[in-house]
């Protein structure tokens, strides 16, 4: 069956000698792809965001150019101190989203585990926090009066403060972001070839040697580029900050300076650029770890990773950290499930009673609601993982000049606040007509999915670039070899070899995407085109419109649960018809 | 599919509209649509859009929802090309702000029977830009269940917030996040005076849960039972007990009754339509949809509260009700950011340091009650001068060219303002951070004094 092949001999992340560069520096393709990317970056993320943020070198006196924004910012204790806050609960939420995406990532893909598809969608499910109402379950649950509070106080006379100061955040983020971890990870674990491990199984290595040694060292883009994500996402990260109410951190102090100082204040922004600049120092960083290894290996597609059955005390152990992991990371869910069912719920355990009229409230408003955003959210989800690819392609297979740009440019987008991308838009396209449609391009629904799309290419991105290292270039040289074209290449061999991160990042962009609020709110310019998470937040303005808006979360959640079981569905059965032609064509 | 459809639905109003304002209009019939941008809720912008749309069958109207403050940023964005009519908020300031930019229009109102004044405040604004439709005041509102089980007396007054008794149960908004916050920071530093008021808002806060970063936070926070008691307007609490939860609202006396308003928009693509908009918000029947007890606000027609439950508020009887401050809008308008920011350095952003400091007094006092100590007496004194310090003296505050360092924007390129926002305010947190820990270190040697 060839299964122990050889490793490919050692080569560079970016290939000196190989006929592929040869190819990239004499073809205009993969130039041109790049400029029309960088223009794209260019228009929607670089001249809008620079339109609003160029005022934190503007003096805000004479309106002369300067840095003493920046020298403000060094003096001032509180930013000091938000910056350090900032950089501890992004670690500490690296370090805990690990510790929960790890065993689920690890049980599911390497041993024959029952549900482990169920286990992956729900793992995504985290990711959708549906705005206000999320904020509202999770207060009702683990908020010093919240169910669990009241239920220790009422047993022990303890009460535990979850949802308090910098580590109610660190534990929110942790929960609600470990998700890129166990996407990626999982993806990347899927994507090793069994014959590593045989080899080191033949060699006497077993158990945590094993894992330590051979697998996870194997998985290691998937795991950097989630932990990578999760970092930038909680240091950039506004929403757990602000519905904690806890001020101190830089996000935050950005948020609320532009919004209430004005668009004007140059402090937000200046936090703005430091948030970026930091954001790219730690991406910078995440680069240099990866420098110089090689985690590419041959054989892919034949089933990928093998699967060991467990032992059955193993099986009861490894389901009750699994059942416990998934019951802490759904918790805001099911709080969200039952406000949704809920009628009262104030200052108790559960709430005083259940009822159907909240999703009857919603009815009639809904399905408007719910086309806007799976339209917006997969056309922005779509375009992200297209761009992805290609970006990824063309810095880590490619010798162009200044193509890290392009993914330092795209990654940036997740520093800058989306109120910031909003106005930056109304800013720049309200003035240009959108040709046979007469109407400006910020008002036009398909504003919506361009911002989105931009906010988030940087998850599907790091996603392909997570999955594009772990394919040897000598497949690709094999193919060429062989008389296929670049683009055929591209087609036949390289994208199939990374759908597993393809569809990770799909996921996450879809997920996030669907959600989102704070760029959307600004752009949103008729009622007929919003999506779900600005139906949320008009009911969440009210008293009486919690429930109803607990229902329209609840919807939201599920579009995105079912959308991820379906696509995880497709590559499992992708991956059983490749294992099937490999096993025939190994028969023959 | 509905997208396309709708896609070419607009465009066909859009041309339309184009061609209508082209022609000159013979007739006054209304326009087809009507374009609201509006902070309120969908309990009452919905009870008002169908209640409208059946008197003026014909007319589509289209509720646009922004925060008050992304909604005058909205409309200073798109002014370019304005598509928007009407503007439909709580907040006077933000009204001023349109109007001081240039975007909204004059309207002389049809309707008859509308008292000048609500409260201390006169419902319309006197340059004919906006107009009051409804009242609103601040006040207390709190969680039955909440001060039940934690066995708290209900509230009545302010002062009664600063009380040693309710540490770690007020929420409140900030000033900064949202207007009608504003209008209550600013009620009591007039009332009580700028000194006092200022020391009266950081007792209070040393007692505060959390300051909430929007102002529905408030309400949300109390009906959960996140914390006990929260500083709201009237609409807020008097819905929420609409609505079932377990709450209860009050006025205290020191309190300023300020209208909700609505205005058109410079260039309003569908006038008429507007300005019948605003002549049913005002009549009779559009009056009355405001005591539905979901929406629950003071309509500024007094005839209306004829219909109102039993125990509904009614300032034009009940004159005690937002009648004891006289409110200074220009004065208000004047400090308006220099107010905002100083509440966030003092207490937003040291929130902690400010529980800690009071804390540490409510203990030192408790510990001294029924015991005489000169020397302890003296250095609770002096901790509670340093919590209450203000970095700025009233007349600082309302000096102009202090005051404009705080400017949203320059005017005029040859406007010229020294001193920076960042650099004032990093010279207030460094004072307002020592004060804190000063405090608390006296009020700390008091107590072991005794």
């Amino acid at each position: 069956m060839g299964r122990l092949a050889p490793r490919h001999d050692r080569h560079p992340l970016l290939p000196e000698r190989s006929a592929l560069s040869n190819f990239a520096r004499t073809s205009p393709g993969p130039a041109v792809v790049a400029v029309l990317l960088a223009l794209f970056l260019l228009v929607f993320l670089v001249i809008p965001v620079a339109k609003v943020i160029f005022v934190a070198f503007q003096d805000p006196n004479t309106g002369a150019l300067t840095l003493v924004n920046f020298a403000d910012f060094f003096n001032t204790s509180l930013f000091r101190e938000s910056f350090f806050n900032s950089l501890y609960v992004a670690l500490m939420s690296v370090l805990v989203g690990s510790v929960i995406a790890m065993p689920l990532a690890y049980f599911t893909t390497r041993f024959n585990f029952h549900g482990a598809v169920l286990i992956q969608t729900l793992g995504v499910i985290p990711l959708i926090m549906p705005p206000f109402v999320g904020a509202v379950a999770m207060q009702l649950l683990f908020g010093a009066n919240g169910s669990i509070n009241l239920l220790l106080d009422d047993w022990f006379g303890i009460n535990i403060p979850f949802m308090e100061g910098l580590n109610g955040v660190i534990l929110v983020e942790s929960i609600h972001y470990f998700p890129f971890i166990l996407i990626n990870l999982s993806a990347a674990l899927n994507n090793i070839d069994r014959s590593m491990e045989e080899s080191a199984q033949n060699l006497g290595a077993n158990g945590l040697r094993l894992f330590r040694r051979i697998v996870f060292p194997l998985a290691m883009p998937g795991y950097v580029a989630g932990a990578s994500l999760v970092f930038l996402k909680v240091f950039d990260d506004l929403g757990t900050p602000l519905l904690l109410n806890v001020n101190n951190m830089l996000a935050p102090q950005a948020y609320l300076r532009i919004t209430s100082i004005g668009i004007s204040d140059p402090m937000g922004y200046v936090i703005s650029v430091i948030l970026v600049l930091f954001s790219l120092f730690a991406l910078w960083t995440s680069f240099l770890a990866m420098r110089g290894k090689d985690y590419a290996t041959v054989q892919k597609g034949g089933g990928g990773l093998m699967k060991r059955d467990l032992r059955i005390w193993e099986k009861v152990g490894a389901y009750a950290v699994v059942i416990f992991t998934l019951l802490v990371v759904l918790s805001p869910h099911i709080g969200l499930t039952l406000l949704s069912f809920g009628t009262i719920w104030s200052f108790s355990v559960l709430p005083d009673g259940f009822t159907l009229a909240n999703y009857q409230e919603i009815i009639g408003t809904t399905s408007e609601y719910i086309t806007n955003t799976m339209l917006y959210a997969g056309l922005a989800a779509l375009i992200d993982v297209i761009f992805g690819i290609a970006i990824a392609y063309l810095v880590w297979r490619t010798k162009l000049v200044g193509r890290k740009w392009l993914d330092y440019l795209a990654t940036g987008a997740l520093a800058i606040p989306g109120v910031v991308l909003g106005i930056g838009y109304l800013r720049t396209f309200y003035e240009f007509e959108v040709p046979f449609i007469g109407q400006p391009l910020a008002s036009w629904w398909v504003i919506i999915v361009v911002a989105l799309a931009i906010r988030r290419l940087p998850y599907a991105l790091r996603a392909c670039v997570a999955a594009l290292q772990q394919v040897a270039v000598a497949l690709e040289e094999a193919a060429e070899n062989l008389g296929a074209t670049k683009y055929r290449t591209v087609k036949r061999v390289v994208v199939p070899l990374m759908s597993g991160g393809i569809i990770a990042g799909f996921v996450t962009s879809f997920a996030t995407a669907a959600v989102e609020l704070s760029a959307t709110i600004m752009l949103v310019s008729a009622e007929s085109d919003a999506p779900l998470s600005y139906g949320i937040y008009v009911f969440m303005q009210s008293a009486a419109g919690r429930g109803p808006g607990a229902a329209l979360g609840m919807i939201a959640v599920i579009i995105v649960g079912v959308a991820t079981y379906l696509s995880h569905r497709v590559i499992e059965r992708g991956k059983r018809e490749r294992a099937l032609d490999a096993a025939l064509a190994g028969g023959v | 599919m509905s997208k396309s459809s709708s896609i070419f639905r607009i465009a066909g109003i859009l041309t339309l509209v184009a061609g209508l304002l082209a022609a000159p209009t013979l007739v006054q019939a209304l326009e087809d649509k009507l374009v609201v941008v509006t902070s309120f809720p969908k309990d009452l912008t919905g009870a008002f859009k169908a209640a409208f749309e059946k008197n003026h069958p014909g007319v589509k109207v289209e509720m646009l929802k922004k925060k008050t403050t992304a909604g005058v940023k909205y409309l200073q964005e798109t002014a370019s090309n304005n598509t928007s009519d009407m503007f439909w908020a709580s907040a006077p300031d933000a009204f001023e702000v349109l109007k001081s930019d240039g975007l909204l229009q004059k309207y002389q109102l049809k309707a008859t029977g509308i008292p000048d004044m609500i409260g201390a405040y006169p419902i319309n604004d006197p340059d004919g830009y906006y107009k009051g439709f409804a009242g609103a005041g601040y006040g207390i509102m709190w969680n039955e269940r909440y001060i039940k089980a934690k066995k708290l007396p209900a509230p009545k007054e302010w002062s009664d917030l600063v009380k040693p008794v309710y540490h770690g149960h007020v929420g409140m908004s900030a000033p900064s996040r949202s207007g009608t916050t504003h209008l209550t920071v600013e009620t009591l530093l007039q009332g009580e005076g700028w000194e006092k008021g200022w020391s009266m808002w950081k007792e209070i806060a040393g007692n505060f849960n959390t300051v909430t970063e929007r102002s529905f936070g408030v309400p949300d926070g109390v009906n959960s039972g996140q914390f006990g008691l929260g500083v709201v307007i009237d609409f807020f609490g008097l819905s929420s007990q609409a609505s079932g939860f377990p709450v209860q609202f009050v006025y205290p006396t020191v309190t300023t009754l300020v209208p909700a308003n609505i205005g058109i928009v410079a260039n309003a693509p569908h006038p008429e339509a507007a300005g019948a908009f605003i002549e049913f918000l005002m009549s009779q029947q559009g009056q009355e949809l405001l005591l539905d007890p979901k929406i629950r606000r003071l309509p500024v027609r007094p005839d209306i509260y004829r219909n109102a439950p039993a125990g509904f508020p009614n300032p034009f009887k009940d004159k005690s009700i937002g009648a004891a401050v006289k409110f200074d809008v220009v004065k208000s308008k004047n400090r308006y950011n220099l107010v905002n920011s100083l509440f966030d350095v003092m207490i937003t952003y040291r929130l902690d340091d400010l529980r800690a400091a009071t804390k540490a007094i409510q203990d030192a006092e408790s510990a001294l009650s029924g015991k005489s100590n000169a020397e302890a007496q003296k250095l609770i004194a002096e901790a509670k001068a340093l919590v209450g310090a203000v970095p700025i003296d009233e007349a600082m505050g309302l000096n102009k060219d202090f005051a404009g360092i705080f400017k949203k924007k320059r005017k005029k390129a040859t406007d010229k303002v020294t001193g920076r926002q960042a650099e004032v305010e990093a010279e207030w947190d460094n004072m307002v951070k020592a004060n804190y820990a000063k405090a608390k270190a006296l009020a700390d040697k008091a107590i072991s004094m005794l």
